[in-house]
């Protein structure tokens, strides 16, 4: 539609790259939602983390963790009890035992860290680092010692195959298939996103939490539990850590590599922090993330035609790698200074009386 | 004075234990695979083979110096950082861009005469290291950015640069794996051999150096009195007249240096070229260094050597026991976890020695949501 | 504790509240002792005692924020055990504290409703029904409020009244208010008064602690008199007076107030001409304000805290820049200089909250002491500290401002309230100054700190120091100022002289800005934490 527009110097350059790119991400609509999945996982676990009062930046090891031990259950419960898969995104019994036990280990590290920030009171940036860390290697060694006797993967869970005169729509068609073509992890997020903005705005527990987040003391004084409060919300968060693990070795893809989580955890928190700590703004930010890691995939494939393509494939592919955690930092630097945390974030309770 | 020691000893070495015997249990739980059987007491054959591996022999204690130079001085770079209130994962990135400036200068002056070829590669390593701690900083000190989430994106970033520049303009053409260069006359000169792979090269000496340093200047200087002021609190070091976005960017770069400094030492004693997938975990292993010595820089010298130690050890427990290296990075991050989880360790060994932490790390964590201090 | 009933309490009736024999130790201090309280329904009962004294530990072991170690509490004559604020809500106790639980980034609404929620269908907050409660509420005791403002941007007195509404939604039987008059001028403390007598008419049993004698006197129906956590005395107001209650208060004969003598004010030495400053968010806070301290004088700036004084003081000691106008020093511009020019041109400055600008809490006194000196002779030469000097200098500040501490390298964080202002004290008092400004700077501490204090600034000023001081204490800066000025919504609505200064008159100043009239509806423009 633009192309004739091509051909003015400079500003036809301008039009082409805008044109290829949004043509890029229309075409790549199911990817980009695919592959933000686990940053918009991640940062609905730092929600539910952050908005009561305490920072986790162990969500890249609890994701690892998770993304393990899913894996690994399923590849035990598929020898176990192979099963043909189902027609319901071609579920098997390994897979869905899979993604409980990935919640589980979501949950598990989340009660470690809980433990640490809020009873011990460390430091929790220490925590999360912590949680970095004995993931990294725990899950570094188990896989050494496991992939000695060649463990087989437990299969992955099937994208929805949904009806074709849908996507064939004008105008809505690719935005239909970008939602509805993929695995059930990824497809839950947006929903997820929802139910949690929900929940932290409408409801009596969601404006506790709130409080506890921003001034934990009048929350005390008028009769909340802060304490037990901050347990359930970073406990609960782990779910989120757990299927956000879980999509990468049963949805998405269906092995498991050390330290296949790549730092996605860390930029989950700069989704967080660019979505101002609001669920589905933080989906938002995760697209982004996930919309610049799929350009480069996307040049190096199907690159425009032209002095463009020239010189877009010039580029290194290194740099194309690198981009997501290149626009971590730009949005950080850019955005930090005007979003605001919940006011006791980071901040350990003391419950002692007060004056 | 022996109190003191006593009690600044009791906490770390409580939690080393503590993380010894955790390992144990998942050493014993993994035995069946390890050995094909249930074996109770393997974790006594790791632990003795990894003792013997690093100081049972010449080799052995060669190897952990070796392994530990490095060590201590990303080690001090976390610590430095911690005093003045800064988290540097970043320590990562800056090795990496420390170790490949200085193959790439080291190889392009591979035929100099060594006197200007070590000096100046050396040089630019930790010039690189010490750009590449500059940039977290400034973004915190001007943006607010957090450097806990800046420095690990530039981890990553490093990553990809050095692959870019190994398999691009540095490579060493017709080598069989891809690789830079050979630095020849710029690698730094052995003073101890014992053979191939277990050469101590002069750089051994740098941290040794460099700690002393780092503790006079937090202690003894004005400077260092700025930096902990800083780190303790904002914004009474603003009203002292001290300039906390200066000192924010200065403590990041100086950390960037010592471990770009370490990263140049590194290729230019112990390899000698930069391979594109060089592995290391330096970075996170310094914190631990860090934290064990509760950010004390001669303290750091010992968590470094101990840790250094483990890694030395490491081989012959994979190949006496069985062990996969990777038990290593798991000991550690327990050690890292039983030091946090003070109050646990306190309970077990009824402890009253105050204290298993830093305090700076207060403003880490305040400083998180980009709650800067909002003047020179 | 017997003594002649009052008329109010002739009904037998068991009290509405009573705390017998409460204990309660912390490490080297026993903050109660064996301290009864009878709190009878349809009364205002006070409860009064200077910093530190015991007050509020009483109070906190009634919310449940803290378990007594011996006696016990009885409500309407029935032994109860307190478990936590949400037991004590259940029972109808509610409190009012002295520093605001409020969350300010919620509406007033939501900080209401906070722990109470009015539930609409499927576990969703019925925002519109709350809301139509709280506007009810409100008029009830005569004041119209807006359920939907972020209670951030309210002003400090209005955040009091959400602060009380609170209370009142949970149809508490006994209310308890901490120092509720701490942040208002004497016109809101009138119409607060007002509805404390109305819920007392209706029946509420109210304890009101504070420390100011006038006030105690004028609402309490009965008056209990703590002292170190001891029970000095009971009194009916209609047979003491502030002298009387001063003694038991302090127990020792006080001074209410320093001899001020005669100032000797010399030459014109901070002039500060059409000062404007924005605040953190933008918003300008200070406009167009102009005065001069002269040297050799105390120049005091009353007014409620919110109203641009931070930020006034902030602009002329250095830790911000103002958006307009011009501040002089000695003829000096010093409109943009920082902290460390001043210092070295005898600016001294205590702050208002020491934990931020005064101390580094973990550092050892020896540091805190030099905080400002520490890069010159004899602190340091160059890049190396002569720790030999600090800490020579510690020991004699420590014993020339009689600070209470274990040794000059313990750290600040552990000391007292009263000697850590002391330390910063030392260090700002003790060279020859220019100019000091002096904000807050007796807030929280015990009458013999305050003395000290107040002793050593006239001594200042003798010496020919200009001194400025910001103070939301009316009494402190009537007592000590020479010319009084007045900050009204970041301007300065008046300057009078001081030793002639009507009580009255400043507090009606402070309160409505010289327009006399009511109290004006709150507006979001000036926002307080």
């Amino acid at each position: 539609m633009l192309a004739p527009l091509f051909d003015v110097p400079v500003l036809g350059l301008i039009v082409q790259l805008v044109d290829y790119l949004i043509n890029v991400l229309t075409v790549n609509g199911a990817l980009i939602l695919a592959l933000s999945a686990p940053l918009a996982l991640g940062a609905m676990c730092g929600v539910m983390n952050e908005r009561s009062g305490v920072v986790n930046i162990g969500i890249e090891g609890m994701m690892l963790a998770a993304a393990f031990s899913g894996w690994y259950v399923a590849s035990i419960v598929g020898q176990a009890i192979p099963a043909d898969p189902s027609g319901v995104f071609g579920a098997t019994p390994a897979l869905l035992i899979g993604v409980l036990a990935a919640i589980g280990t979501g949950l598990l590290l989340s009660v470690v860290h809980a433990w640490l920030c809020i009873t011990v009171r460390a430091d929790q940036i220490i925590s999360g680092t912590i949680i970095n860390i004995v993931a990294f290697g725990l899950t570094g060694y188990l896989d050494l010692l496991l992939s000695q006797g060649s463990q087989p993967s437990g299969g992955k869970f099937q994208p929805f195959d949904p009806p074709q005169w849908l996507m064939d729509l004008p105008f809505v068609g690719w935005l239909f298939r970008m939602v509805l073509e993929q695995g059930p992890i990824t497809m839950s997020v947006i929903v997820l996103a929802v139910v949690l903005q929900v929940l932290l705005f409408r409801t009596r527990w969601g404006l506790r939490t709130r409080a506890v987040g921003e001034h934990p003391k009048a929350a005390e004084t008028v009769g909340i539990n802060v304490i037990r409060l901050r347990y359930q919300n970073v406990i609960l968060g782990g779910i989120f850590a757990g299927l956000g693990g879980a999509w990468f070795t049963l949805d998405f893809g269906s092995s498991f590599q050390i330290g296949m989580t790549n730092g996605r955890g860390y930029i989950a928190l700069a989704a967080l922090i660019f979505g101002r700590w609001h669920p589905v703004g933080a989906l938002g930010a995760a697209l982004l993330f996930a919309a610049s890691g799929a350009l480069g995939t996307a040049i190096r494939t199907t690159p425009p035609p032209g002095q463009l393509g020239d010189f877009l494939t010039s580029i290194p592919e290194q740099f194309f790698s690198a981009l997501p955690y290149i626009v971590t930092i730009i949005v950080l630097a850019g955005v930090v200074g005007r979003s605001t945390p919940p006011a006791a974030d980071g901040q350990p309770y003391e419950r002692e009386a007060v004056t | 004075m022996r109190a003191r020691i006593w009690a600044a000893l009791a906490m770390p070495a409580a939690a080393i234990l503590l993380a010894l015997i955790a390992g144990a249990v998942v050493i014993i739980l993994s035995s069946p695979i390890v050995t094909g059987h249930f074996d109770p007491l393997l974790p006594l054959a790791t632990y003795s083979a990894i003792i013997q591996g690093s100081l049972g022999s010449v080799n052995g204690l060669v190897d952990t110096v070796v392994a530990a130079t490095p060590l201590i001085l990303v080690g001090l770079s976390v610590a430095l950082c911690f005093k003045a209130g800064l988290f540097n994962i970043g320590g990562q990135g800056q090795f990496l861009m420390g170790a490949v400036t200085a193959a790439g200068v080291g190889a392009a002056l591979s035929t100099a005469p060594p006197l200007v070829a070590v000096p100046v590669a050396i040089l630019a390593g930790l010039v690189a290291g010490a750009a590449y701690g500059f940039i977290p900083g400034a973004l915190k000190a001007f943006t607010g950015a957090h450097e806990v989430v800046t420095t690990i994106m530039l981890n990553y970033i490093a990553y990809y640069v050095v692959s870019y520049l190994v398999t691009g303009p540095l490579r060493e053409q017709g080598a069989s794996f891809a690789r830079s260069a050979d630095v020849g006359n710029a690698a730094i000169p052995i003073i101890f051999n014992q053979g191939t792979g277990h050469e101590a090269h002069l750089g051994i000496l740098l941290p040794f150096i460099a700690a002393p340093i780092i503790w006079w200047l937090l202690y003894r200087s004005t400077l260092g009195f700025e930096i902990r002021t800083v780190g303790a609190n904002p914004d009474a070091a603003r009203y002292a007249g001290m300039r906390p976005r200066m000192l924010v960017m200065l403590t990041m770069t100086v950390g960037g240096l010592l471990a770009g400094l370490a990263g140049a030492i590194e290729i230019l004693g112990v390899q000698h070229y930069m391979p594109a997938a060089y592995s290391t975990n330096v970075g996170f292993e310094a914190i631990t260094v860090a934290l064990l010595a509760r950010a004390n820089p001669i303290g750091v010298i010992f968590s470094g050597l101990l840790l250094g130690a483990m890694r030395a050890g490491a081989p012959l427990m994979q190949i006496q026991a069985g062990v996969p290296v990777q038990m290593i990075d798991l000991l550690q991050g327990l050690i890292l976890f039983f030091l946090t989880a003070d109050i646990l360790v306190r309970k077990v060994f009824r402890i009253r020695a105050k204290g298993g932490g830093v305090d700076e790390l207060n403003t880490v964590g305040r400083t998180y949501g980009g709650q800067t201090t909002t003047a020179p | 504790m017997t003594e002649a009933p009052h008329p109010a309490a002739e009904r037998v009736i068991a009290p509405a509240l009573e705390m017998r024999g409460i204990t309660k130790r912390y490490p080297g201090v026993v903050a109660n002792d064996r301290i009864d309280l009878q709190v009878h329904p349809g009364e205002i009962h006070a409860l009064l005692g200077e910093n530190g004294a015991g007050k509020s530990t009483l109070m906190n072991i009634l919310y449940g924020l803290a378990r007594p170690d011996e006696g016990e509490i009885l409500l309407d004559g029935s032994v109860v055990r307190i478990a936590g604020p949400a037991d004590a809500i259940a029972r109808g106790i509610s409190m009012v504290h002295q520093h605001f639980m409020l969350v300010p980034v919620l509406t007033v609404a939501e900080n209401i409703l906070l722990g109470a929620e009015t539930m609409g269908n499927a576990g969703f907050l019925d925002r519109r029904e709350a809301s139509r409660r709280i506007r009810e509420l409100g008029a009830r005791f005569g004041f119209e409020i807006d359920p939907d403002e972020k209670v951030g941007r309210l002003s400090v007195g209005w955040q009091q009244r959400v602060e009380i509404l609170k209370a009142l939604y949970r149809e508490a039987r006994v209310l308890v208010l901490d120092e509720p008059t701490a942040t208002l001028t004497p016109q809101e403390t009138k119409e607060i008064f007002a509805v404390l007598r109305r819920l007392r008419d209706e029946g509420h049993s109210i304890v009101f602690i504070s420390h100011k004698l006038y006030e105690v006197l004028e609402i309490a129906d009965r008056i209990t008199v703590i002292r170190r956590g001891r029970v000095v005395g009971e009194r009916i107001p209609s047979e003491t007076n502030e002298d009387d209650l001063a003694e038991l208060m302090v127990g020792r004969e006080v001074q209410l107030s320093v001899d001020r003598g005669q100032s000797q004010p010399g030459a014109d030495a901070l002039t500060v001409a059409d000062l404007v400053v924005k605040d953190d968010r933008g918003r300008e806070v200070v406009h167009d304000v102009g005065f001069q301290v002269r040297a050799g004088e105390i120049f005091g700036i009353a007014g409620v805290a919110g109203n641009g004084q931070d930020e006034l003081v902030e602009v002329i000691t250095g830790l911000r820049r103002p958006a307009g106008g011009r501040i002089m020093l000695d003829g000096r511009d010093i409109t943009s200089s920082g902290p460390r020019e001043l210092h070295l041109m005898g600016v001294g400055f205590v702050p208002a909250d020491r934990h931020r600008f005064g101390l580094v809490m973990s550092f050892p006194i020896t540091d805190n002491l030099v905080l400002n000196d520490y890069f010159s002779p004899p602190f340091a030469r160059g890049l190396v500290r002569n720790d030999a000097a600090v800490r020579a200098q510690a020991d004699e500040a420590i014993a020339r401002f009689d600070i209470r501490t274990p040794s000059p390298t313990t750290p600040c964080g552990t000391l007292s309230g009263g000697n850590q202002q002391k330390v910063v004290v030392a260090r700002e008092f003790d060279r020859d100054l220019r100019l000091l400004v002096l904000d807050q700077p007796t807030r929280g501490l015990d009458v013999g700190s305050v003395e000290f204090i107040h002793r050593r600034t006239i001594a200042k000023r003798d010496a020919g120091t200009a001194v400025l001081l910001v103070s939301a204490e009316l009494d402190e800066v009537l007592e000590l100022s020479d010319r009084i000025g007045v900050m009204y919504r970041g301007s300065l609505v008046a300057v009078l002289d001081g030793p002639s200064a009507d009580r009255e008159q400043v507090g009606l100043l402070m309160a409505t800005g010289g327009r006399g009239g009511v109290t004006p509806p709150p507006t979001p423009d000036v926002a307080t934490a």
